[in-house]
């Protein structure tokens, strides 16, 4: 897990695109050691500076939070409480993603439907998604529902834009391939527009992954229990209530250690295996 | 017509009085006007001018890309009513092949949209054209890692796997290097002989168009209109030197730089020459 730490700042940068991500590149190719090193000196800063305020109840340092988290793996089942968010989160997610390839493929064929889709991401891309919360909740009532409702708002529209510009940066030269040998309709979207467009689409995906999983730990926040159990932002409120603050630091790591891992391993997967590999992406 | 008695072939690409015109956000532009062309079997027609004067335009609507204003395109005496695999487009981009197929896929696609062949069958003819423009060691390599050249190779091969023998070239030398250029042209030469697909071929090399072509479109500027047609099917390499060949070449050169066609409002009539 450690070589991931240093992709942290890709991850803060994610809403703007640029240089941020160019300095996440070159991040990624200084190598293992470095990262380590970085990593190292933050939890030395971390040790410090809780040694030095003396209030473990407000700021525990380091070693009493990963002690805390050794604690939660093996007393408390953190690992249940992450995976219970996580069903909920890839539910919405996989959902909205889907809908926004359709809505943005509609919106391809045709100029009405496009208007309509840019006109609402516009309305809709910029309203946090746990601001629906409320709405969902009186709709819906607590439970998965409501999640599931403010889950695809989070999702659905920043990875609408994304994909969307994608499909509109396809180069001409492609465009007129894929007609000349007579594809038309879903064929030319699915073979020539989706594979043409897939690095922003890749990135659509990203920044819809940490919308959701931010949005989700948020409700979570807000609602409590959605199932028995009760996710990761439960755990943190939870612990919380109860003052245990080394056990919120446990569950705040839990959450930026899964999303290290999915932005480190299975997009960075994804990555390697197509755009880099297809030098669509450096 | 006299002509009835005449064995009167179909000829493969025909063009009548075609215009065209563009949409910027001041209106609409004429791109091209009043431009007949015929190309028959087997034929190499080269259309020839200066930027600006609608040839590429032209290949496009052919291509099935780009309707006409005004006029008819007929394929073998059929009309063209949008783009077909029965004309394949190779274009100057190197991206026109798509980045995430290798070069054996790029040229596998066509067929495989067409499914009309088993896969085995796909394999075996996408590996001959490969060979046949040099590519065999290639095949499994992704198109960034390829040379101008080479991909452009590949984009030839796409082009000849299929059973279209109708071959629409948008200038796909005018981004290499000189020497690259002469080896490929020198290989669509040999190709056309072999096979003996039509090809019409847009480009703005007076040399590249004498050599490749059996016939030399000329097009005027802003709009496109046909000024002159020559007949330049006795040239090939060994004439690159010859009088005849510099005179052709001097002659083209006169017309596309003929200083009344700099003003490009004022109409110029210039009777064709065969």
């Amino acid at each position: 897990m450690t070589d991931l730490a240093p992709d942290r700042p890709a991850e803060n940068a994610a809403a703007a695109p640029g240089p941020g991500a160019r300095a996440a590149a070159q991040l990624r190719r200084s190598g293992l050691g470095r990262k380590l090193v970085v990593l190292l000196a933050l939890a030395a800063i971390w040790q410090v500076a809780a040694v030095l305020a003396d209030k473990p109840i407000l700021f525990p340092t380091f070693t009493a939070t990963m002690g805390a988290l050794w604690d939660a793996l093996r007393n408390e089942n953190i690992l249940l409480a992450a995976w219970t968010s996580l069903a909920v989160l890839l539910k919405g997610y996989v959902f909205a993603s889907l809908l926004a390839l359709v809505l943005v493929s509609l919106a391809i064929v045709n100029s009405l439907v496009r208007e309509g889709l840019q006109m609402l991401i516009a309305m809709f891309n910029p309203l946090p998604a746990i601001a629906l919360l409320p709405l969902a909740m009186l709709w819906f009532g607590l439970g998965e529902r409501s999640l599931l409702v403010v889950l695809t708002h989070a999702v659905l529209w920043p990875f609408a834009l994304a994909t969307l510009s994608g499909f509109d940066s396809v180069p001409e030269t492609q465009r007129l391939v894929g007609r000349n040998y007579g594809l038309k309709g879903p064929a030319y979207v699915v073979r020539i527009l989706i594979p043409a467009a897939l690095p922003s689409i890749l990135y659509g995906l990203k920044i819809g992954w940490a919308f959701a999983w931010r949005t989700l730990i948020a409700a979570e926040l807000v609602f409590g229990v959605s199932s028995s159990s009760g996710g990761l932002g439960w755990f943190i409120f939870r612990n919380r209530n109860e003052l245990y603050t080394d056990k919120v630091f446990a569950g705040l790591a839990m959450v930026i250690i899964i999303g290290l891992v999915i932005e480190g391993v299975v997009f960075r997967l994804l990555e390697t295996l197509t755009v880099r590999r297809w030098g669509m992406q450096r | 017509m006299s002509g009835m008695t005449v064995k009167a072939a179909v000829p493969v690409i025909e063009a009548a009085a075609l215009t065209i015109d563009y949409q910027t956000d001041r209106g609409s532009v004429r791109a091209v006007e009043d431009v007949s062309l015929t190309v028959g079997e087997g034929e190499r027609l080269v259309l020839l001018g200066r930027s600006g004067c609608g040839k590429s335009t032209i290949l496009k609507s052919i291509a099935g890309f780009v309707k006409p204003h005004s006029g008819a395109i007929r394929i073998r005496g059929r009309e063209v009513r949008g783009p077909g695999p029965d004309r394949i487009v190779v274009f100057q981009e190197f991206d026109q092949l798509l980045p995430w197929k290798t070069v054996r896929q790029n040229v596998e696609f066509p067929l495989r949209i067409a499914r009309d062949l088993p896969g085995e069958q796909i394999r075996a003819r996408a590996e001959a054209a490969l060979r046949r423009v040099g590519l065999a060691r290639a095949m499994d390599a992704y198109p960034h890692t390829l040379s101008g050249g080479m991909k452009q190779r590949a984009a030839i091969a796409r082009a000849l796997v299929t059973d279209a023998d109708i071959l629409l070239m948008d200038e796909p030398f005018a981004a290499l290097d000189a020497l690259t250029r002469r080896q490929l042209q020198e290989d669509l030469l040999r190709l056309a002989e072999e096979i003996g697909f039509t090809l019409l071929f847009v480009t703005h090399s007076i040399e590249e168009a004498i050599l490749i072509g059996t016939r030399l479109h000329l097009l005027s500027a802003h709009p496109g209109r046909t000024v002159a047609s020559f007949d330049t099917s006795g040239f090939g390499w060994d004439d690159l030197a010859s009088p005849a060949f510099e005179r052709v070449a001097k002659e083209v050169h006169q017309i596309l730089f003929a200083p009344d066609r700099e003003h490009a409002d004022t109409p110029t009539k210039e009777p064709a020459r065969d």
